[in-house]
């Protein structure tokens, strides 16, 4: 587990560590507020004897200890979504409002897209976009089954979005939920580990500085930016931030999750980070018994 | 071109469907007030469930409604969802649209008992009896204690045929 060796100087537990990313990860779903309350949704659940749990730390999250989330009515109905705990969370930390205009810049297949769209009453606009034309039928599949009307969908370089279908507007909050090496997801995909490799990394690394960068110039002055990756490497996640900060108008914030977590860190094999990389917050696997993430909230400050 | 010399439908392409008959330049194409007399009269559906939202023509007779409203044509690959199939004699409501809006229907639904609701969701055609239209139908069943939208069924014949895509049929 080369891969893990490498984080163990983060972790404050490298035997939990180690352990928590060994377990499987249990199933999850999201109830979809467009079409059921989490009453309703739990009503169906016992009565298609489907055993569930909910999460202590956010209501619309239930846990499937024996089930997969498709194979059930109100999976059919789309009152359901199967999500990864953990990433229910940029969604929420961007806490977009009804009527608002939103950009979620790498949206397929759209767990995301689509709780955003919930939280937003499906009112205002969901602008989704995605890179991989292949990925474009399943996330329209997705935000169609969950009863989404708000959404229009991209395919481009998130890097390159352009606002112009859009009158050139900007959003008043942007989710950038970016291609990753998805360490963080190895509870559930064990090939994570196999196909890691440091090229890979600074591959993303790339990609996902080009789009933070944008999602700050499309979004309006005051406006939030939600950065997050399902990865521990330090490349994609703080150096990220810090390339952003040095370029574009924009400043981390403060904010509360109610997940066990520990702050960015501003040094890694010799690189330092901007400061307030502290304010981000990297989830190990073993601190919530979830899969690994990292997250980070952006004001933009105009120029 | 059309026969007539007028612009023809751009089958890759969102163009908001005209307000009114009077307004429209693309033959064929449906109208925003066709829509809602078609879901008010058939289905029962009041206008104003539909007031916020466009609608939009992509694809030869596929409609689509969108919450918001952008400029048209649009340069986008998705716009809210799938509602209608146009440009045939009977405009049919696509399961989305009926799972998303049906509950605001007050007639030509047909509420199916569980057995018969899960030989729908499987694509099944089923013999039962239904004294109202023919035609299409949006298909309800019990979940949690009250009625849900399901679907669209055809009725002919004696018969419930599950308009359900196969992407969407399940075993249950």
């Amino acid at each position: 587990m080369s891969m893990l060796d490498r984080y163990e100087p983060l972790v404050d537990d490298p035997d939990r560590f180690r352990a928590a990313c060994r377990r499987p990860l249990p199933h999850a779903v999201r109830v979809n507020s467009i079409k059921s309350s989490v009453a309703r949704a739990e009503t169906a659940l016992t009565d298609a004897g489907i055993a569930h749990e909910r999460a202590d730390w956010h209501p619309r999250l239930f846990r499937l200890p024996e089930d997969q989330p498709g194979a059930n009515w109100p999976y059919v109905h789309g009152w359901l979504h199967g999500q990864e705990e953990v990433s229910v969370l940029p969604a929420t930390v961007l806490s977009p409002e009804p009527g608002e205009r939103v950009w979620d810049a790498c949206a397929a297949p759209g767990s995301k897209t689509t709780q955003l769209a919930a939280l937003m009453n499906d009112t205002g606009l969901v602008v989704g976009t995605d890179a991989n034309v292949g990925r474009i039928a399943p996330l329209r599949s997705n935000a169609e089954r969950l009863g989404v009307t708000n959404l229009a969908i991209t395919h481009e370089d998130a890097r390159n979005h352009s606002l112009r279908p859009f009158d050139g507007t900007p959003y008043d909050r942007a989710l950038v939920d970016v291609p990753c090496s998805c360490e963080g997801t190895v509870r559930k995909n064990s090939d994570v580990l196999e196909e890691w490799s440091l090229d890979r990394i600074e591959g993303a690394s790339g990609v996902q500085r080009g789009i933070l960068r944008r999602a700050v110039e499309v979004t309006r002055e005051g406006g939030t930016v939600v950065y997050s990756t399902c990865t521990f490497a330090p490349e994609e996640n703080e150096a990220v931030l810090d390339f952003v900060l040095g370029k574009r108008s924009c400043r981390l914030v403060d904010f509360d999750i109610p997940l066990d977590h520990t702050p960015g860190v501003t040094e890694w094999q010799g690189d330092t980070f901007d400061p307030a990389v502290r304010r981000a917050k990297r989830i190990y696997p073993h601190q919530n018994d979830t899969g690994g993430f990292f997250c980070a909230k952006l004001e933009v400050t105009g120029s | 071109m059309s026969d007539d010399g007028g612009p023809t439908n751009v089958g890759t392409r969102f163009d908001r469907l005209p307000a009114t008959a009077a307004e429209r330049t693309v033959s064929g194409r449906a109208t925003r007030e066709a829509v809602l007399a078609f879901w008010a009269n058939r289905y029962g559906i009041d206008r104003a469930v539909f007031a916020d939202h466009s609608f939009w023509e992509r694809g030869a007779g596929k409609l689509w409604v969108f919450r918001d409203d952008i400029d048209s044509p649009a340069e986008v690959q998705g716009l809210g969802m799938t509602v209608l199939r146009t440009r045939q004699e009977h405009w049919k409501p696509t399961l989305e649209a009926t799972q998303r809006f049906g509950r605001h229907a007050t007639r030509n639904c047909i509420r199916l008992p569980q057995s018969a609701a899960e030989q729908f969701l499987a694509g099944r055609d089923q013999s039962l009896d239904w004294d109202g239209d023919w035609g299409y139908l949006l298909v309800t069943h019990e979940l949690a204690g009250d009625p849900e939208p399901l679907g669209v069924g055809l009725y002919v014949h004696g018969e419930l045929r599950s308009m359900v895509p196969k992407g969407r049929r399940r075993e249950l």
